[in-house]
């Protein structure tokens, strides 16, 4: 070339493909458009997922209330819809200023968290919301036949997020639904197959005294308080332990437990 | 370019005859895991072959200007992306499918196929040769896994891409369910019929022993 390229793009990749500053060009070039690509895809998509999941969840709620039996008639009875309560935890009562139209703006403060100290925090959450939504189902005398209870916690591979349903004496399980895990497949994510699943309703939660002794088993359950482990997975079953000891604890939803049995909610 | 570019040859090439799966035994892992049915089989095809042609097309573009230094990164790079791209389509659009999938998009990356392609053709090759080749190459991947999911569904489940073809002896039908079709040793045993089958048409495809057994001799006693 006789004169000289003032382009800087051309002057760059006019250089051998060896040398160290074009090495350097491209590496930087192809990141930066490869991270445009991911991004874009992951901004654009990301309010799709989002309802993707939120419907899935719904779904798997509903999918619980009817597999319990009785629930469907009784649903059926009442209007056919549960009853939303958000609750303060720590009062074990309906929360007053919080509704679950405004749960979303008062989680987004930090002072509606509890931070968990070590020995508290056996479910890995690290900080716990003070207000929660449940799900209620009440019956002809407006006494509580189920309660709907998410639960979330620290799995194996990342969260695990469930619906945990309790009868109306609130020691009794119904049902279980995770509604997101990320659990290795084959193993630990067969906590979403029903097959394991159907072991958990009629398993009592807490004993007369009041501790929690709820467990997954390993291997198959021999007491009341426990269901079927899962073979392969016993991180993952541990989780679920901590899991449920966390939330139906004194730093979970214990204190709405005891509020409910005494006939208080 | 200077060669004349037989279109055609290049994509139905690796079909059959020159099969990334049951030829070069490449992308088996992923080949055994989708293929329990048909419809995740179908969707991870469409994957794969969307991955490799598009990675093979942005490849071949900036091949001039790839540093030898660091090639394979750049590739890995490109497929990479590609792939999380495909993958978050598929969660938004295709949630149920991209559940049952689960890790088996993302593997795509380190799928040996993709990298073969890419780093055996389209780096030498100008965009749509490289593209082609890539397509083709996904077709045949996509052959073998709908096949094997076709026969696994069938014979695992009595349904195909969802509808009974065979009726059940649970529904009141006659057929009982081989339910190690739904395991992934099946899928080993299929594979493995399958390029039986195909180095028996096509003799040519077999390859030479690599050690010879001693000839059997009398027994020592």
């Amino acid at each position: 070339m006789a004169d000289r390229d003032w382009n800087p793009l051309r002057r760059v990749l006019a250089l051998p493909n060896e040398s160290r500053g074009k090495t350097v060009f491209m590496a930087f070039a192809v990141s930066a458009l490869c991270a445009v690509m991911v991004s874009g895809a992951t901004v654009v998509l990301r309010p799709i997922q989002a309802a993707n999941r939120a419907a899935e969840e719904q779904a798997r709620i509903e999918a619980l209330v009817r597999g319990i039996p009785g629930m469907s008639e009784l649903l059926e009875a009442t209007g056919g819809t549960l009853s939303t309560v958000v609750i303060d935890l720590e009062a074990g009562r309906a929360a007053e200023e919080v509704t679950p139209d405004t749960l979303q703006a008062a989680l987004a403060e930090q002072s509606n968290w509890t931070a968990l100290s070590d020995g508290e925090d056996i479910a890995g959450l690290g900080q716990r919301p003070d207000y929660v939504q449940i799900y209620l189902l009440r019956g002809e005398d407006e006494e509580i036949e189920l309660a709907l209870l998410p639960l979330s916690g620290a799995g194996y591979n990342g969260p695990i997020s469930a619906v945990l349903a309790m009868q109306g004496d609130m020691n009794t399980i119904a049902g279980l639904a995770v509604t997101r895990h990320e659990e290795t497949p084959g193993l630990g994510g067969r906590i979403e197959e029903p097959g394991w699943q159907a072991s958990w309703p009629g398993t009592e939660v807490r004993d007369a005294s009041g501790t929690v002794r709820f467990a997954v088993a390993r291997g198959d359950a021999v007491s009341p308080y426990e269901v079927d482990g899962i073979t392969g997975a016993t991180r993952t079953s541990n989780a679920v332990t901590r899991i449920v000891r966390f939330w139906l604890g004194p730093e979970g939803y214990g204190p709405l437990v005891d509020a409910v049995q005494r006939g208080e909610f | 370019m200077a060669e004349h570019f037989n279109f055609w040859s290049t994509l139905t090439e690796p079909l059959v005859r020159q099969n990334p799966v049951t030829l070069q035994i490449l992308g088996l892992c992923s080949a055994l895991a989708v293929t329990t049915s048909l419809p995740t089989a179908l969707t991870m095809a469409a994957a794969l072959t969307t991955v490799v042609t598009l990675s093979a097309g942005l490849i071949s573009v900036i091949r001039k200007h790839i540093p030898d230094t660091i090639r394979l990164i750049v590739q890995i790079v490109i497929i990479a992306s590609l792939v999380i791209v495909i993958d978050q389509i598929l969660q938004a659009y295709l949630p149920d499918i991209s559940r049952s999938l689960s890790v088996f998009v993302a593997l795509i990356t380190t799928n040996c196929l993709v990298m073969g392609r890419t780093e055996a053709f389209s780096r030498h090759n100008p965009p749509l040769p490289a593209m082609v080749d890539a397509f083709g190459n996904g077709l045949g991947y996509s052959l073998v896994l709908i096949v094997i999911g076709a026969v696994r569904e069938l014979f695992g489940k009595g349904e195909l891409m969802g509808h009974t073809v065979l009726p059940l002896v649970e529904n009141g039908g006659w057929y009982t369910p081989l339910s190690l079709m739904l395991l992934a040793p099946s899928a080993f045993f299929l594979l493995g019929m399958l390029v039986w089958a195909i180095r028996t048409v096509l003799p040519e495809q077999a390859e030479a022993l690599d050690t010879v057994p001693p000839p059997r001799g009398e027994p020592a006693e």
